[in-house]
């Protein structure tokens, strides 16, 4: 019965249900959340499901226990999960920190509603982007992939997983209540057809194993609890041993480490899609819901002979700075409407030539982008204003 | 590229979000097409207001909201005085004719009334007044094949009450205003 | 002498499979309670049997969160406060395991507080020590959520006039099914109890009294640590059948002691198990239930583009 419980085939399914049997299909079987709106539907189906899958759900008493729940789940070699929306989000940030220190391979849904505080409970935005990068104190690395479909929040799902467990890290997906509750046509694909990455377990010796060796790539190998290695690990700064050691060397190898394992892996994790660039004299970045509600606004501005290109990002951390530099040397400039006040538009100026304009279209998230002030902006920086 | 928008507009518990469901699920189903379904968003999510929307469309859906409307489909007087104003020149406005009574100017659209909780009273049940409503939108505004409207149905109710939503879905099918 | 050099030098501490050498001389202050704390908790994992393989220790924050870095299993030295939670997972996800959270007052019933009555309520099957020294340790010697009413501590100048938790009170109440309370002088029957608990399934709980002599002592006249052994010795009775809710530590009462609950209630994951059990014709027709999934041949399932084909 248990082997029956593994969905393919196309159904008309929710973005918050596609997500967790994305999840599913990646083989995640542990979730620790709480409810919250515009996430529920994904414990739900979680619930429903990982007994099922003979998965582990338990719905913890907040979303601090969620987050070190999953966290110790990731120790005993269980691929988890948590869903939760910004504000939940906020209370987990002490421990995806936890997570990155101590490169504990997890996934973290934050299905954005409107903020700050308790906000737009049934309303989306894209207002906690920057959250996602600089949320935990600290620096570390981070990968945040951005889905604009239920679809597209089933394939990114199964792809955080395989991120997470790569590189080792909490990856964060960064969908909106309007794509977590759109329902749509989605394709589940047998799981033998489906890419699954997982960690890369140690081959050493127990007296030869240092938890926090690597190599070339900077990531450790993996040795889960009751393997018999006996380590130890923690969220101060630690050693090749994972012991705690405070001294400036430690911090100097550990810290940039856990930076760079995320930036030398830029063109793996980098998922983007473009049309028409080539040519193009305005490029309009995009991400998750924003990329579709701009698309007539687009249409509309190549109907009165605008050359507009147009930059999908399906990963927005880390963000594609290479990139941005260098198609700013062909464009006049950039029009990046998102669904906050001014937060990816920060990355796209920072990292464009300086004689390419880059126009915000702000939105503070509750309703969609009013096509013609996107047209409004692409105008505007054809003109070379 | 087709596209079509619908929206479904009328009181909790009359099944609007079902019935949304069903078109959408029709049509990406067992149609072949493209649909993407959001619900209740807006002012109209307070009190007991409710409404849905559909967009179908031959290749992947853009744009998935509904701000004009080909098809509006009104199951109460507040969500015909709310959505009348999206329904584009042209549109198709399927009612309600005892739930919807006072009607506005009807210059430019199509508009057809049926009874359609009535006619679900008649079968026996109220709660299947959304599939009488879907049986009326495949025959009048041909939204999607009545085929595949049928399967989407029988895909999304309980099973014992299969027989009872297909006749429902035939009554609304079937029904012909000059009869009346 | 060189002879008696390489004699010393063969000479290995007795608990050296359970503790990493590597790792002393440890950072707690001389006439610390954590020492016979963490005695107590090798012995008692010995005397249990289980399999040091399969025996995890999870820590939060504090003088007691750095008991996982010494004790050589897998150890995981968490955030403030939610050692219990990242306990409650890691067990879930391996019950092959035998999981312990260690740690202090403050981060077990203060910032987590929380979590340790939810984790009692659902009764997984974790074992958690509190060493209880009535103060932060670490940081200086602030109030702590035990810190007896009157006592000084650096954030109560004037003597605390906050009321303090009962720690075996809680457990109990919380729905433990086990509940013990020793201070750091009963280690014979601290490591019983330890012991105990390692064997048993279901939330296990038990309250180390430990001496502070550092800061708690300092500043309410306790004297040195073996003072306040010897303080211990006189004031602590063991009184099995005490109501672990009648039993508060002040300044100067009695310190009552002993195993106040010790039953077997079904765990977390049994009830899991026994839910979905009597739920299984429910899903004998999943298939069918998943009804929106139409069954399509395999190969003719279409590769879906989220994006447009422009």
């Amino acid at each position: 019965m248990f082997q029956k419980s593994r969905l393919h085939g196309e159904f008309f399914m929710q973005g918050d249900i596609a997500c967790a049997e994305g999840a599913l299909a990646a083989g995640c079987r542990f979730f620790g959340g709480y409810p919250i709106t515009p996430a529920s539907e994904i414990a739900e189906r979680m619930a429903y499901r990982l007994p099922l899958l003979q998965g582990v759900f338990i719905q913890y008493e907040d979303e601090i226990a969620s987050m070190a729940g999953i966290l110790g789940a990731s120790w005993a070699g269980v691929k988890s999960m948590t869903a939760t929306s910004g504000p939940g989000i906020s209370l987990m940030t002490e421990n995806i920190g936890l997570g990155m220190m101590m490169e504990a391979p997890c996934v973290v849904v934050n299905v954005q509603r409107g903020g700050p505080s308790t906000g737009l409970p049934t309303s989306w935005a894209q207002s906690d982007m920057m959250q996602a990068r600089w949320g935990s104190h600290g620096d570390y690395g981070s990968i945040s992939l951005v889905p604009n479909s239920p679809q597209e929040f089933f394939d990114l799902t199964v792809t955080a997983f395989n991120f997470s467990e790569k590189y080792r890290l909490p990856v964060f997906i960064m969908a909106d209540a309007l794509v977590g509750h759109m329902t749509e046509k989605v394709v589940i694909p047998p799981v033998e057809e489906l890419e699954i990455i997982n960690r890369k377990y140690t081959n050493k010796k127990t007296e030869d194993y240092l938890p926090y060796d690597y190599g070339k790539d900077l990531i450790p190998d993996f040795a889960k609890a009751g393997d018999g290695y006996r380590y130890h690990t923690t969220g101060l700064t630690h050693d090749k041993r994972g012991y705690p050691d405070m001294t400036f060397e430690c911090q100097n190898e550990l810290v940039p480490r856990l930076v760079n394992k995320i930036k030398n892996h830029i063109d793996d994790i980098s998922l983007t899609e473009e049309y028409d660039i080539e040519g193009a004299d305005v490029i309009v970045i995009s991400y998750g819901i924003t990329s579709r509600t701009v698309l007539p606004a687009i249409t509309m501005a190549k109907k009165k002979g605008i050359k507009v290109g147009y930059l999908r990002l399906k990963t927005v951390w880390p963000f594609p700075e290479e990139k941005i530099r260098k198609l700013s040397e062909k464009v006049a400039g950039f029009v990046v409407p998102e669904m906050n006040l001014g937060q990816i538009s920060l990355e796209v100026e920072r990292c464009a030539h300086n004689d390419s304009i880059v126009k915000l279209v702000p939105h503070p998230g509750g309703a969609i982008h009013k096509f013609e002030d996107v047209l409004h902006a692409i105008e505007e920086v054809a003109h070379g204003k | 590229m087709s596209e079509l928008r619908v929206k479904i507009s009328g009181f909790g518990g009359q099944g609007i979000i079902l019935s949304a469901f069903i078109l959408g699920k029709a049509a990406s189903i067992y149609d072949q097409q493209h649909s993407s379904m959001t619900q209740a968003y807006g002012p109209e999510a307070r009190g007991g207001a409710c409404s849905s929307q559909v967009v179908i469309s031959s290749d992947n859906v853009e744009y998935p909201l509904v701000d004009t409307a080909d098809v509006l489909i009104a199951m109460s007087q507040e969500g015909y005085d709310t959505f009348l104003p999206i329904l584009k020149k042209g549109g198709i406005l399927l009612y309600d004719i005892d739930l919807v009574e006072k009607l506005q100017c009807h210059k430019d659209i199509i508009a057809k009334g049926i009874p359609a909780t009535r006619l679900a009273e008649e079968l026996g049940k109220k709660i299947v007044a959304n599939i009488v409503m879907l049986g009326f939108a495949a025959k009048q505004a041909k939204i999607v094949s009545p085929k595949a409207m049928q399967e989407a149905i029988a895909d999304s109710v309980p099973r014992k009450f299969t027989e009872l939503n297909m006749r429902a879905f035939q009554a609304g099918y079937d029904y012909n205003k000059e009869q009346e | 002498m060189a002879n008696n050099t390489a004699q010393l030098q063969e000479k290995t501490h007795p608990m050296e499979d359970l503790l990493r050498m590597d790792r002393m001389p440890h950072i707690w202050c001389s006439g610390c309670g954590l020492g016979s704390a963490v005695t107590a908790f090798v012995e008692g994992l010995k005397k249990a049997g289980v399999s040091y393989d399969k025996t995890a220790i999870v820590s939060g924050i504090g003088c007691t969160g750095r008991v996982a870095g010494y004790v050589r299993l897998d150890s995981y030295h968490t955030t403030h406060g939610r050692a219990i939670p990242f306990a409650t997972g890691l067990k879930l996800a391996n019950r092959d395991l035998t999981v312990f959270v260690f740690s202090g007052d403050g981060d077990l019933f203060a910032i987590g507080g929380n979590h340790l009555i939810h984790a009692a309520r659902r009764n997984v099957d974790i074992n958690v020590i509190c060493v209880n020294n009535f103060i932060y340790g670490m940081t200086g010697g602030q109030n702590a959520p035990t810190t007896p009413l009157g006592a000084y501590s650096s954030t109560a100048p004037f003597g605390n006039y906050e009321m303090p938790f009962n720690l075996v009170g809680i457990a109990a109440a919380s729905g433990a099914s086990y509940v013990a309370r020793w201070t750091t002088m009963h280690a014979r029957r601290l490591t019983d109890s330890i012991a105990t608990a390692a064997n048993k399934k279901g939330f296990c709980f038990i309250e180390i009294v430990s001496p502070c002599a550092t800061v708690f002592a300092r500043k309410n006249g306790g004297g040195t640590g073996l003072d306040l052994l010897k303080e211990f010795q006189t004031r602590s009775i063991i009184d099995h059948e005490a109501d672990p809710t009648q039993i508060p530590l002040t300044m100067d009462n009695e310190i009552v002691c002993g195993e106040f609950v010790n039953e077997d209630s079904p765990t977390f994951w049994e009830n899991v198990q026994a839910g979905i059990k009597s739920q299984l014709e429910k899903f004998s027709n999943w298939e069918e239930m998943q009804s929106n999934s139409r069954k399509i041949p395999h190969k003719t399932i279409r590769k879906y583009t989220s994006s447009r084909d422009s």
